[in-house]
């Protein structure tokens, strides 16, 4: 989240697109209710914020919404094309906010081009664009050129115009079956935003992460947002909601293989050096007002990462270590770890928390890359489906499969110390409650132990390049089970020359005299102690909420900096004044900026001629609207979901993202997507209330809330298949099948697209073959894995799984 | 920081907007009843901060315990803490059952191994099957390790081994897991952000 969750009570509109806060955020959602009965918020004068809910199933949040789009899967971009569409032609848009905020101004170069579903710079071969086709035009001073009137062909604000005029509302009804005239009075309301005393969230989750044009549907609403000038502000911004504890923090700190801690880009393959790793990841300046404060500081976050891992063996000398640091062969995201399995080059998988069986997707060829392997290891407190899967999954014969199998039973939340992040970047330190239950221990002392034994091996027998294992720092306590709070510590980093906690991480060095596991964390533990444990909440508000804001400075630390509310700048206007008086975010008053955490310089005045742009973390100092960082386009363009009954209506020619990167085919596999032929039916994946993804099948109350699987079905479809409410049907998938209870309900519906008639059903994900149900129901358990059916592709840029939209047929069992 | 207990909350609470309890001058009051009943139930314990393990709306918790006198703990209950901005005080179906998710007979009690193509679980102790691992981490590693790939750039790495999960840890674990593996050098690390 660009805000946070008590943030979401300032909006005067609350846009939610691919989520179901009622439901899966039911206690977040709390503050999408204060806002919408809070009379001072809304469109006019007020009385109360309006909720949009754009979802493929009606669901408890449309209920309380003010207007409910039912939308069909994977086609959003349509949808927010339409909007920025209706808000550029109709001059809705925040002009003063898009004309200095935004790069709206900025002149491409001269080769951009877009026909036919297609960018310029594209090779059809190699499926991919040229990674110098999107540009800006440049002056002899190295600088983007810019228009500040806005008027020519090729700034960014007329190609965005040009680019979106295709988005008519009745090309948007043709894609996505929403009826133009309920478009229209939802573009009627968003458009009211783009006034400055005036502010929309978007609020969205997996629901449009999960597409191969996840990417850039987001971006879709993100654009939206520069346009109505609502980045920035409290009550705007785009704001994604994570679905499990503390996924937030864990991608912080880099648990993927395409980052480091701090969003540092993973060195790749050919930097020789730091300094050309730097080079080549870090955002160049493109305008003399652009501070570009990522792009000037990268290597001093990355040396003094550097200086946390390898303590005093990095050095100048030595270049900190950073040959140390692997280079992946390419892309290594989840999918890419099966593929591997699948063709015998993965030898080992470490599972923590994480169960491979029912996540998938395509649960069947997952289960085949797991008996591919030589070893598995699984650390969870509870037995999961892939802990369990030689012997519970459907067709496996454990005599057959040569995987080694190793369970080590760790502690959960409650029997350890340490922070969650939040969706809204608020970190919480949490106490050890209870010791660890039997044997379990604590998933990174397990780790520690098994470095211990691999580095004593390597000591003993020697083996490949053992030096970065010899030389990364344990310096703790005990290093088989390093403290929380020691770990604590390392991640905020300290001046290594008087030993003191660093504050800030303006103060970071690239010259090896400061350490900082993560640079974003700089601030969450210093000399004052661990500033994750402040608990000053609402019991006193006006000591503990000055600003009356909400942003509850004193309890827990936020990253960056305890900001509240990131890229709050732009909350105000060029002379430093909130767009919106009653809801500042930030705030000059003469001497410094007031309010919230500045995401500025605390005293550039902005009246002084040198003063930073807004978005001091590119090297625009400008919100992009136009950006060349997607591998699949500049702008985001409408493309059909892997599996889709119908022709792209934009570029029939053109029917699937033209980059998306196709495993099977690559692999050399037979193919496994479906047509509309064979599986007639859309389908989507969601979440319940009850559940927390598969976790939740072994707590007994939550079971009994929700003790079966189902697919949630149209009456019309029903009545066609002969399918009575309660029945047990098949649903198959070009790769798998399930057979569940039908629940039959008008929440799920049928749609028209451009004269086709389809249907679209819904599938809760949480059941398989591990947990009470499956207990009871072994051989039944084997065909509740929703993944089994779900396509093993994913976005073009994130890779990120299209769970969320292809297709199946359902008859009957 | 002042430490707000329970106690100060609801005087505050009584102070000011006086939302959360109203003292009923009227004979019974079943709100007033049922917190005393959980006062009783939960006097003289131990209070702890902790936040829900389910979503990430990260609602704040306030758990109680009681030394059990085998010296083992007792964990008496877990609710919302009505004094934190992000929940005030609330929890959902899942947070509200945190309870049956803390403690629970349906853990996996000991270390469990299974051999190529064996089909039950044996027991094993920690010490082993923590050596034996780390047998198939060196050579896995050793077998999978690119020191400098085809095209001569100097990479490091090992292909054969990846590392996912963490969507559940302390960030101070996931912290460490990045440190670790990519100290062995793996590459292929994944968690829940993407899946």
């Amino acid at each position: 989240m660009t805000n946070h969750w008590r943030d979401i009570k300032n909006a005067d509109v609350i846009f939610i697109a691919g989520a179901n806060p009622a439901e899966a955020h039911p206690v977040g959602f709390q503050w999408f209710m204060r806002a919408k009965l809070d009379p001072t918020k809304g469109l006019g004068k007020g009385g109360g914020a309006k909720i949009i809910h754009v979802d493929p199933r009606f669901s408890r949040t449309s209920a309380v919404a003010d207007q409910y789009l039912r939308i069909r899967t994977g086609t959003d971009v349509a949808l927010f094309g339409g909007l920025m569409n209706y808000v550029l032609q109709n001059n809705k848009f925040h002009d003063e906010y898009v004309r200095n905020y935004t790069n709206a101004t900025f002149i491409v170069a001269e080769n951009y081009g877009f026909s036919d579903g297609l960018f310029n710079g594209y090779d059809p071969k190699k499926r991919s664009y040229a990674a110098t086709a999107w540009n800006y035009e440049l002056g002899a001073d190295g600088f983007a050129k810019r228009d500040m009137s806005m008027q020519h062909p090729r700034c960014v604000f007329q190609l965005m115009k040009a680019h979106y005029a295709r988005y008519t509302p009745a090309m948007v009804e043709t894609i996505t079956s929403i009826p133009q005239a309920d478009f229209l009075k939802i573009a009627e309301v968003v458009g009211e935003m783009g006034r400055p005393d005036k502010v929309m969230t978007i609020v969205y989750a997996v629901g449009w992460t999960q597409h191969t044009t996840g990417v850039q549907i987001i971006r879709s609403g993100a654009l939206l947002q520069l346009l109505l000038g609502n980045m920035g502000r409290p009550g705007g911004g785009m704001n994604a909601e994570r679905g499990h504890a503390n996924i937030q923090g864990n991608t912080d700190h880099a648990i993927s293989w395409d980052i480091l801690p701090g969003y540092l880009k993973v060195p790749m393959p050919g930097q020789k050096n730091s300094d050309d790793y730097v080079k080549k990841s870090a955002a160049k300046k493109l305008d003399p007002n652009s501070w570009n404060f990522f792009g000037v500081n990268y290597k001093k976050f990355l040396v003094s990462m550097l200086k946390s891992w390898y303590g005093d063996y990095a050095t100048k000398d030595n270049d900190f270590a950073f040959a140390f640091l692997p280079k992946p062969d390419g892309n290594a995201s989840w999918m890419t770890i099966w593929d591997q399995a699948i063709q015998g080059k993965m030898e080992g998988v470490f599972l923590s928390g994480m169960t491979a069986t029912s996540i998938g997707p395509d649960s069947n060829q997952v289960l085949q890359g797991l008996s591919n392997l030589k070893w598995l290891v699984v650390m969870d407190p509870f037995p999961t489906t892939t802990s369990e899967f030689w012997h519970t999954a459907l067709d496996m014969d454990p005599a057959k499969i040569q995987t080694e199998v190793f369970m080590l039973p760790s502690t959960h939340w409650i029997e350890k110390s340490g922070s969650f992040t939040n969706s809204g970047r608020w970190c919480q330190w949490k106490d050890q409650v209870i010791p660890p239950e039997g044997q379990s221990m604590h998933d990174h002392w397990i780790t520690a132990e098994i470095f211990q034994r691999v580095k004593a091996l390597y000591q003993k027998e020697g083996g490949k390049f053992p030096d970065p294992i010899m030389h990364l720092t344990m310096d703790y306590k005990d290093p088989r089970k390093p403290d929380f709070d020691e770990l604590a510590r390392e991640i905020n980093g300290k001046d290594l020359k008087t030993g003191k906690q660093m504050v800030t991480f303006a103060k970071l060095a690239d010259d090896g005299s400061t350490s900082s596991g993560d640079w974003i964390y700089v601030g969450s533990y210093t000399p004052k102690g661990n500033q994750m444990k402040r608990r000053m909440g609402i019991s006193d508000p006006a000591k503990n909420d000055p600003t009356g804001m909400g942003f509850y400075p004193q309890w827990s630390w936020s990253w960056p900096l305890n900001r509240r509310i990131i890229y709050n700048r732009a909350s105000a206007d060029i002379n430093g004044n909130p767009w919106d008086p009653k809801r500042p975010g930030i705030k000059w008053n003469g001497t410094k900026w007031v309010g919230d955490v500045p995401d500025y310089p605390p005293a550039m005045s902005p009246h002084d001629p040198k003063a930073w742009l807004p978005f001091i973390m590119n090297g625009e100092g400008t919100g992009r609207l136009f950006s060349n960082t997607c591998i699949d386009g500049p702008l985001p363009e409408h493309y059909e979901p892997m599996e889709s009954p119908v022709q792209n209506a934009l570029h029939p020619s053109v029917q699937n993202d033209p980059v998306v990167y196709l495993y099977d085919k690559k692999g050399g596999r037979a193919n496994r997507f479906g047509t509309a032929a064979d599986f007639p039916i859309i389908a989507t994946t969601y979440r319940l209330t009850e559940h927390e993804h598969y976790l939740t099948q072994q707590v007994p109350l939550l079971v009994a809330l929700q003790p079966e699987p189902f697919v949630e079905m149209p009456p019309g479809l029903a009545q066609e298949k002969g399918i009575k409410n309660g029945d047990l049907v098949t649903v198959k998938s070009k790769r798998g099948e399930m057979t569940v209870r039908a629940l039959v309900t008008n929440r799920v519906g049928q749609l028209t697209l451009g004269g086709t008639k389809v249907w679209q059903v819904g599938i809760p994900i949480h059941w398989g073959t591990v947990g009470i149900q499956a207990d009871k129901f072994p051989d039944r358990s084997k065909y509740w894995l929703a993944n089994a059916l779900t396509p093993f592709v994913g976005d073009a840029n994130s890779r990120t799984p299209e769970f969320k939209s292809f297709l199946v047929a359902i008859d009957k069992a | 920081m002042a430490k707000v207990t329970r106690g100060d909350f609801f005087k505050f609470a009584g102070a000011g907007a006086g939302v959360l309890l109203t003292t009923s001058e009227l004979g019974f009051d079943v709100a007033k009843a049922t917190e005393i009943k959980k006062q009783l139930r939960i006097a003289g314990a131990t209070e702890a901060h902790s936040v829900c393990p389910y979503c990430a709306v990260g609602c704040s918790m306030i758990a109680y315990t009681r030394p059990n006198p085998d010296g083992t703990v007792k964990l008496l209950q877990i609710e919302g803490d009505p004094d934190s901005p992000i929940n005030e005080g609330r929890l959902c179906p899942k947070g509200a059952t945190a309870m049956q998710l803390a403690v629970s007979s349906r853990r996996v009690e000991s270390p469990l191994y299974r051999p190529a193509g064996a089909t039950e679980w044996q027991k094993i102790s920690w010490d082993d099957i923590l050596d034996k691992i780390a047998r198939h981490v060196k050579d896995s590693r050793d077998r999978t390790f690119v020191q400098v790939d085809k095209k001569g750039n100097l990479v490091n790495r090992v292909d054969g081994i990846s590392f996912a999960g963490g969507a559940a840890y302390s960030s101070e674990e996931g912290y460490f897991a990045t440190k670790v593996m990519r100290g062995l050098g793996l590459t292929h690390l994944e968690q829940q952000a993407r899946v």
